[in-house]
């Protein structure tokens, strides 16, 4: 763990999780001349692999940028991500393309499922991009759904659907490629109580394979209890490392670094 | 991943329905008014189509076209006949009468008068009588067209007299004939009758039409006569398109028929366009997610191009598919739109025109679609 962030993680006799996502002093500007702005400030931190880290913040504090850059959305201004062993600043064009498609999943806040679509359908997306035939893939994706709860739903069409049904459509399209970073922006933050404790007890089930890695960026502070990890940003850095539970009730804000 | 595309696009009906009646809406504009402009172009040379026997026509040496006619003396058609390499040739003559109804209503007819013993230039569809009645003394035939117009909601019916230059003239036979420029009856006669049925003048003969021997083209035969006699001789080709040239460079009429012609395609490309675009813009987010799972700009590219096509070809079968119709119903309801139709080359260059049209619209789109950056969709 970079030395640079404060870490409140109780040494442990576990052996340390694979690293999936490796930060190495990523900053982040927008615009140029005396409009431009920082808003990410040379972060450090490594995301281990089979736990489900939190990331969270005031909005303007830079999660969407940091999650954007780490998914290969959005390219750093200064330093590189490593996912998986693999630097992101040495994939360019189409292979950055592929390399996403392959590896990472994405659960949106408003879900972004296409309307037209039935729920097998769109959970079969990211098979079409990988190019598989389109039969094979309703059916893989058929079964995802089927693990997720909603295999009786899967020639529903999402406006058919309750939020906490739409969401969980999403997490099935994100993991139907078996992707080893899972990234979700704010999952629970369109839904009830009790649809978004149950899609997050879903997302805690995904991170626990091995080999996966699963941020989570939230401002509900309901969910804090299901999170392995809680980053917490504020104006660019990351000011607080910690262990959710650790800390009962917290209510992210922002912290001084020590 | 076009199979996302189609249902993407299949799945918002107002707006697939609005880019589709866009691009129809222009594409039956284009075609119609195209159509009936090639159609009436056309219809100037109809004359010289009806005589197809005749590959040489003979007239004077400033005739610009079939319609405006300076005769020339009867006597030249021996004079063609006597160039060498004419295998043969007769006397047409064409002009403008007035027929008169016994019961003193009139109407402009264009009177053929064809030659009295070869009957070249006779109609070739007789609906009744028989073309040897020709020969009776004073019998015409009448085009149905003329039927209709000179005795409108009556049937069809030898035997009816009607008056020219105050001489009688009996309908013995019904035929069709190629619709004529000015929408006028057309009056059929022996070339010796029909020049009874005109005001006398020193000069009656319009053309000479004939035909070459084997081994003699046209156009060679052509520049014999005009060699031998002084007057001006065209194959019937040059004589069409004299005569279509003629009316498009003299008239009004592809000014007309252009301007409707380009507003079709404004409004096909506006209609189209602004609702494919917001089509697009409304999927940007969508658009973005499958940017975000690894959908490349060229995979993009080929969905949107592939929505626009999609659009283009439902939006122009349907604006052909009305054009046709309107075509098949008013050919029949209104006499004056009989025979035009859509030409090849209207229907290729209005696909033409609504390549145009999507590849307008989709670029507008697939401007938005490039610029897009995946990260958008973590921007709710």
């Amino acid at each position: 763990m970079p030395a640079a962030v404060h870490s409140l993680v109780p040494d442990s006799p576990a052996p340390l999780p694979a690293v999936g996502v490796a930060c190495r002093g990523i900053a982040k500007e927008f615009g140029s001349g005396e409009t431009r702005t920082r808003v990410l400030h040379g972060i450090d931190v490594d995301i281990g692999c089979g736990a489900l880290t939190l990331l969270v913040g005031p909005s303007g504090c830079g999660k969407t940028t940091l999650i954007s850059i780490i998914a290969g959305l959005l390219d750093p201004t200064a330093g590189d991500v490593t996912l998986f062993g693999t630097p992101q600043s040495q994939l360019r064009g189409n292979r950055r393309v592929d390399f996403r498609a392959r590896n990472v999943g994405f659960v949106f806040q408003q879900y972004n499922l296409l309307p037209s679509l039935t729920a097998a359908e769109n959970v079969a997306v990211p098979l079409l991009v990988a190019r598989q035939p389109r039969k094979r893939a309703i059916e893989q994706a058929a079964g995802v759904l089927d693990a997720v709860g909603l295999g009786s739903r899967l020639k529903a069409f999402p406006n058919q659907l309750s939020g906490g049904q739409q969401q969980r459509v999403a997490i099935a399209r994100a993991l139907v490629h078996e992707p080893r970073l899972l990234v979700c922006d704010e999952p629970t933050a369109a839904l009830d109580s009790h649809s978004g404790q149950t899609v997050m007890e879903l997302l805690k089930s995904v991170a626990v394979h091995p080999d996966r890695t699963v941020i989570v960026v939230t401002h509900d502070s309901r969910v804090l209890q299901f999170g392995d990890r809680l980053l917490e940003m504020a104006d660019g850095r990351i000011v607080l490392d910690t262990i959710p539970q650790s800390i009962p009730d917290h209510t992210p804000s922002p912290r001084p670094k020590s | 991943m076009n199979w996302v595309a189609w249902k993407m696009l299949n799945g918002d009906t107002a707006k697939y329905l609005g880019a589709v009646f866009g691009v129809a809406f222009g594409v039956l504009l284009i075609t119609q008014q195209a159509s009936i402009f090639v159609g009436l172009m056309s219809r100037t040379a109809n004359p010289l189509r009806d005589v197809r026997e005749a590959s040489v026509w003979v007239t004077d040496r400033h005739q610009q076209n079939a319609d405006e006619i300076e005769p020339i003396a009867d006597g030249a058609v021996h004079r063609i006949r006597g160039v060498e390499g004419m295998d043969w040739a007769v006397r047409l003559y064409k002009g403008v009468a007035r027929a008169r109804r016994p019961d003193g209503i009139f109407r402009q007819v264009i009177l053929l008068g064809v030659d009295d013993h070869s009957f070249v230039g006779a109609p070739r569809t007789i609906l009744m009588g028989d073309l040897a009645d020709l020969r009776r003394p004073s019998a015409v035939f009448i085009d149905k067209a003329g039927h209709e117009s000179l005795w409108p909601g009556e049937p069809l019916q030898l035997g009816r007299e009607i008056e020219m230059n105050e001489r009688r003239a009996v309908i013995v036979g019904i035929c069709e004939t190629s619709a004529p420029f000015q929408s006028f009856p057309v009056v059929v006669a022996t070339y010796s009758q029909a020049t009874q049925f005109i005001a006398r003048e020193r000069k009656q003969l319009s053309f000479v039409v004939g035909a070459p021997v084997a081994g003699v083209t046209p156009a060679e035969a052509c520049r014999r006569i005009k060699a031998a006699t002084g007057f001006e001789a065209l194959t019937y080709d040059q004589f069409v398109w004299q005569t279509i040239n003629y009316y498009i460079a003299n008239t009004g009429i592809p000014v007309n028929f252009g301007i409707t012609i380009v507003l079709g395609f404004i409004v096909g490309a506006a209609i189209a366009g602004q609702t494919f675009y917001l089509f697009t813009l409304e999927n940007l987010r969508h658009f973005g997610a499958l940017k975000a799972m690894g959908v490349n700009n060229r995979r993009l590219i080929g969905m949107v191009l592939l929505q626009a096509a999609i659009i283009g070809a439902v939006g122009y079968s349907l604006g052909v598919g009305m054009a046709v119709a309107f075509f098949e119903i008013s050919g029949r309801a209104l006499p004056d739109l009989r025979g035009i139709n859509i030409p090849w080359q209207v229907a290729i260059g209005t696909a033409g025109v609504v390549v145009a049209i999507i590849t307008f619209a989709s670029l507008m789109s697939l401007r938005r679609v490039l610029l897009l950056e995946p990260a958008v969709v973590f921007r709710g």
